[in-house]
């Protein structure tokens, strides 16, 4: 502590640097804030209910959603990133593909939204008599969904990388995958539309959006004649796309 | 007030659970297939356990505060006693507007605060040079997820069936698709499949059931649903749309080159 204005530069700075982090984070609730303040205060004319549980949940959105950016610029962007270019200088098509269809699944599996999903499908099916009504053939029925789906975005995520190293235009595989979705959803019992088409947005997690994103971007930038934007986006559409194929078949299969 | 320490122990326990199949698959590859460490591997933790702590927040004040906030204004606007007084026709599917106005801002605010949006938008103007600006990004989606949620909450009140919307929607996509620059394509699904996450999913489904509960003749559990499916294929549209009024722009000022 020789140099005391150097010490309050370098705290200056920092502080600089979280206040701008905080303001940035600001601006993106600020939106959802005034929404909700209007219509309370302008429209229903009503006073906040548990006005300091409100705003203490507000400064842990903004504080988290200040965190969260943060560290996905230091750990996920990189991690993604990182992989995707080592598993290109290794070369092996094979392990990239393993690498893939494991990301997929194991991302997929333990999904909270998913389980609760399963659940209420077999909940469902087994009121419409599709299936017996016992806990057994109950819970099976629910394991056997989520393995389907976290399969399906295995392969969806394979897929999407076969196409990054081969370069395919993805609309091919958009536009056949969604003829596939229609012709399915005529010929799928009326129960499982519903649970396919909502299965479709497990599979895009906010952890796994960012590392997804982040491995598509980094082999297109790694592969020579791949263009990042053209060719590094398309996972996340494909994995949204291929479990609804996959739970129709399934429901075609199962009853 | 008191359990929230607690709460926030219980989420962060949560978060961590679901990263783990993803660590543990990243740690493999990297020792045992890559044999290799991953550089910078102190600040790469770092920033993983700060994603774990910020993602544990976020949930924790949108689950304490906003979600049940949203819950209480989408049940009061749909209430027969607040519609009537606004409308001289309270049976009419007009009358419902305030809802409609609610639905689109709802839509649109919650979008701008989409975690994975922000992400998949960091990513996309890094990797086209910073031609896509990651608010302008950012912005179109959440103009998407705004028509989709005026247009899912008239369908709820006007009853028509959802199918036809879903198929005619598909149908102005996969047209877009063909007539679009190529290379937006692959941004615009992403951006349709990042929509239905953390933040709009919740308040989303709240709106929707508690309107088909208010509304006369509607069943919550058909016509509930359905908002999530428009909220993931209208941003799809918008951002095609985008991309074809820029390259339009671009090609009506300079006749002479072809640009995008």
């Amino acid at each position: 502590m020789r140099d005391p204005s150097k010490y309050f530069k370098k705290s200056y700075h920092i502080l600089k640097y979280l206040f701008l982090k905080l303001r940035s984070a600001f601006m993106d609730l600020l939106p959802i804030l005034s929404v909700v303040t209007f219509f309370q205060l302008v429209i229903l004319r009503q006073p906040f209910p548990h006005f300091e549980e409100i705003i203490f949940g507000s400064i842990m959105v903004l504080l988290g959603l200040m965190l969260f950016i943060e560290g996905l610029e230091m750990g996920l962007f990189p991690i993604g990133g990182n992989m995707a270019f080592a598993l290109t200088k290794k070369g092996s098509v094979f392990w990239i593909l393993i690498f893939s269809f494991a990301l997929g699944f194991s991302t997929t599996i333990a999904e909270p939204a998913l389980i609760a999903i399963s659940k209420e499908a077999a909940r469902v099916s087994a009121e419409a008599g599709l299936i017996e009504n016992a806990e057994g053939s109950r819970d099976s029925y629910a394991l056997g969904l989520r393995l389907c789906v976290a399969f399906s975005v295995g392969i969806a995520i394979l897929i999407g990388v076969l196409r990054i190293l081969k370069g395919w235009p993805l609309y091919y595989i958009l536009i056949g995958g969604y003829i596939l979705v229609v012709i399915m959803t005529m010929i799928a019992p009326k129960e499982i539309i519903g649970i396919a088409y909502d299965t479709g947005g497990v599979a895009t997690s906010t952890i796994t959006v960012p590392l997804v994103t982040a491995l598509g971007v980094g082999l297109a930038s790694s592969i020579k004649g791949r263009n990042p934007l053209t060719d590094g986006f398309g996972l996340i559409a494909i994995a949204v796309m291929v479990p609804m194929i996959f739970v129709m078949a399934y429901g075609l299969f199962i009853y | 007030m008191a359990n929230w320490p607690l709460d926030f122990l219980k989420l962060f326990l949560v978060t961590l659970r679901d990263v783990a199949p993803v660590v543990l698959l990243f740690a493999f590859f990297q020792f045992f297939v890559l044999k290799q460490v991953v550089p910078n591997l102190k600040k790469v933790i770092f920033g993983v356990v700060l994603v774990i702590i910020g993602l544990a927040l976020f949930l924790m004040g949108l689950e304490k505060a906003l979600f049940p906030l949203g819950n209480i204004m989408a049940i009061q606007l749909s209430e027969a006693s607040f519609i009537s007084k606004g409308y001289h026709d309270p049976s009419s599917w007009l009358a419902y507007y305030w809802v409609y106005i609610f639905a689109g801002m709802i839509g649109f605010s919650t979008t701008i605060a989409e975690p994975s949006l922000i992400a998949v938008a960091i990513k996309a103007n890094q990797a086209s040079g910073g031609t896509i600006s990651i608010w302008g990004l950012r912005i179109v989606v959440a103009i998407g997820v705004a028509i989709a949620l005026v247009l899912g909450t008239i369908r709820i009140v006007t009853g028509t069936p959802l199918y036809l919307y879903i198929i005619f929607g598909y149908i102005i996509v996969m047209v877009q698709t063909l007539f679009s620059p190529k290379k937006i394509i692959a941004l615009a699904y992403d951006s349709g499949g990042v929509t239905t996450s953390t933040v709009t999913v919740p308040l989303v489904a709240a709106l929707g059931i508690g309107l088909s509960s208010t509304v006369p003749g509607r069943n919550p559990a058909i016509d509930g649903f359905g908002l999530i499916a428009f909220a993931s294929l209208f941003p799809i549209m918008t951002v095609l749309a985008y991309a074809q009024i820029l390259e339009l722009k671009n090609t009506l000022k300079k006749p002479s080159k072809n640009e995008i």
